[in-house]
């Protein structure tokens, strides 16, 4: 489904992303992990080329980034992807949160566009906040928004770039709630996350970033029985520990 | 200095100075606030495209109205504009649109400088998550815009854009150099005319101080309105 093949950045000078190779497959979910500044927000964000990258190359579902006939827009409409910082537009009501891109970007009909914005929103559990504005919810909340907004497109792959990392944490739980629902119905799944209960129970798949480069590439049983790099097994040590 | 102070004056020119003055004054002012918002978003956003010759054309132009007095402008324009027409159109004889069109224009390009400066400030408040979050969801570079960022810069920058709009509101007089009458012209007309400079002269600036101060009123309180619930 993704498919990420020696991929390097720079700012300027400084070099973000190093030879970054991996690829996630349909229905599988891979949880990315490493210290902050490893480059593992800018990965993510590279994969519907919110970033520009220097090297390498990136497809999704067959479809390569760089290729010039690529219709970005268009291929981003088939990616979800939520924000660490939710990003609900605060001037637009829930509903017309869940129903703008389906208009502007899928051309559905308002009504059509209406009901499946609003069954996401029962099935993240929001439905009497249908009619408030972002500011009125909490983080939670809003997060739980910005997943059924990311899947009102029917996105064929979800990224989420530390969705959790914002909140207070009573709020952690409800969102790794609907993510874990989801993982559960086979959607694709890259995440960026240091949640590792959540990689624990849902994860295939685990990458560990440092400085830049994919350090390790392994199952989770794999990644959470044995890392074979000291890097991972430090920084296991360290957030596990809590 | 008030004994022979004639209020009947006042009274007989109303309908002139209300009925020609003002209703020229409002229509002017109206036409160049729409028009030099509607441009001015336009030259902010070339001038934040990041395109490269998009980027010092607005940069240039914004810098190069803010540096002339405004009557000057008006005054080049009103001389310059046939030409120009002449020159688009490629008539031969200088294209005649008349003192109000050319004042129209003058004052929506020169305000369309201070509103684009303005319309920079609104667009750059908007977190860039807005953009990645729109631009994600598959819109494009016109859809972003249009319905994200500015909406919100657009509510965010209100207030500025009306207490531009007054300030504009005052300058209108000045198109009294070509000859035009607006409120403060016909006010003035008719001091001369009747040799009333004192009563017509407070009483104007009467008008435009109670027009201006309840308009700045105004707008504090649309700003409690229309703010975004954040």
């Amino acid at each position: 489904m993704i498919a990420i093949d020696g991929v390097g950045k720079w700012y300027g000078p400084v070099q973000v992303l190093k030879g970054c190779t991996t690829q996630v497959s349909k229905g599988e979910v891979v949880v990315v992990c490493g210290p902050s500044g490893s480059g593992k927000s800018t990965l993510i964000k590279t994969v519907n080329a919110l970033e520009p990258f220097q090297e390498g190359a990136i497809s999704v579902d067959g479809i390569a980034l760089k290729d010039k006939r690529t219709d970005l827009p268009k291929l981003r409409a088939r990616v979800g992807m939520v924000f660490q910082h939710f990003e609900l537009f605060p001037h637009l009501s829930i509903t017309d949160n869940l129903t703008l891109a389906q208009c502007k970007v899928l051309k559905r009909p308002r009504e059509e566009a209406r009901t499946r914005g609003l069954k996401l929103l029962e099935r993240v559990g929001l439905s009497a906040h249908a009619q408030k504005f972002p500011g009125q919810l909490s983080g939670g909340q809003q997060q739980r928004v910005a997943i059924a907004r990311a899947l009102s497109m029917d996105p064929i792959v979800m990224l989420f770039d530390e969705p959790t990392s914002a909140l207070d944490p009573e709020m952690v739980g409800e969102v790794l709630d609907v993510m874990v629902q989801l993982a559960r119905e086979g959607m694709t799944m890259m995440c960026v996350t240091h949640e590792m209960g959540f990689a624990r129970k849902v994860a295939n798949r685990v990458i560990f970033m440092d400085r830049g480069e994919i350090v390790e590439d392994a199952q989770k049983e794999e990644f959470f029985g044995q890392p074979r790099s000291p890097r991972a097994q430090q920084f296991l040590s360290k957030i596990l520990a809590h | 200095m008030f004994g022979d102070f004639d209020y009947k004056v006042i009274l007989a020119s109303l309908p002139y100075l209300f009925g020609t003055g003002m209703v020229f004054t409002v229509t002017l002012t109206a036409l160049a606030a729409s028009g030099g918002i509607v441009l001015g978003t336009i030259i902010a956003m070339m001038r934040l495209s990041g395109v490269a010759f998009l980027v010092p054309i607005a940069r240039i132009y914004v810098d190069f109205m803010r540096s002339l007095p405004l009557v000057l402008v008006i005054f080049w324009f009103y001389f310059l504009v046939p030409y120009i027409g002449q020159w688009i159109t490629g008539a031969s004889r200088p294209i005649s649109v008349g003192a109000f069109t050319s004042a129209l224009i003058t004052f929506t390009l020169f305000e369309a400088a201070f509103f684009s400066e303005i319309m920079r400030a609104g667009i750059q408040s908007i977190p860039r998550g807005q953009t990645s979050a729109a631009q994600a969801l598959g819109l494009n570079y016109v859809q972003t815009m249009k319905s994200v960022i500015l909406p919100q810069a657009f509510r965010n920058m209100l207030p500025l854009l009306l207490t531009q709009t007054i300030v504009l509101f005052q300058d209108t007089s000045l198109v009294y150099v070509i000859s035009l009458t607006d409120f403060m012209g016909a006010a003035s007309k008719v001091a001369q005319r009747d040799g009333r400079l004192v009563e017509m002269y407070i009483f104007a600036a009467l008008v435009y101080l109670a027009i201006c101060f309840s308009a700045s009123f105004l707008v504090r309180r649309l700003q409690r309105r229309v703010a975004i619930i954040r």
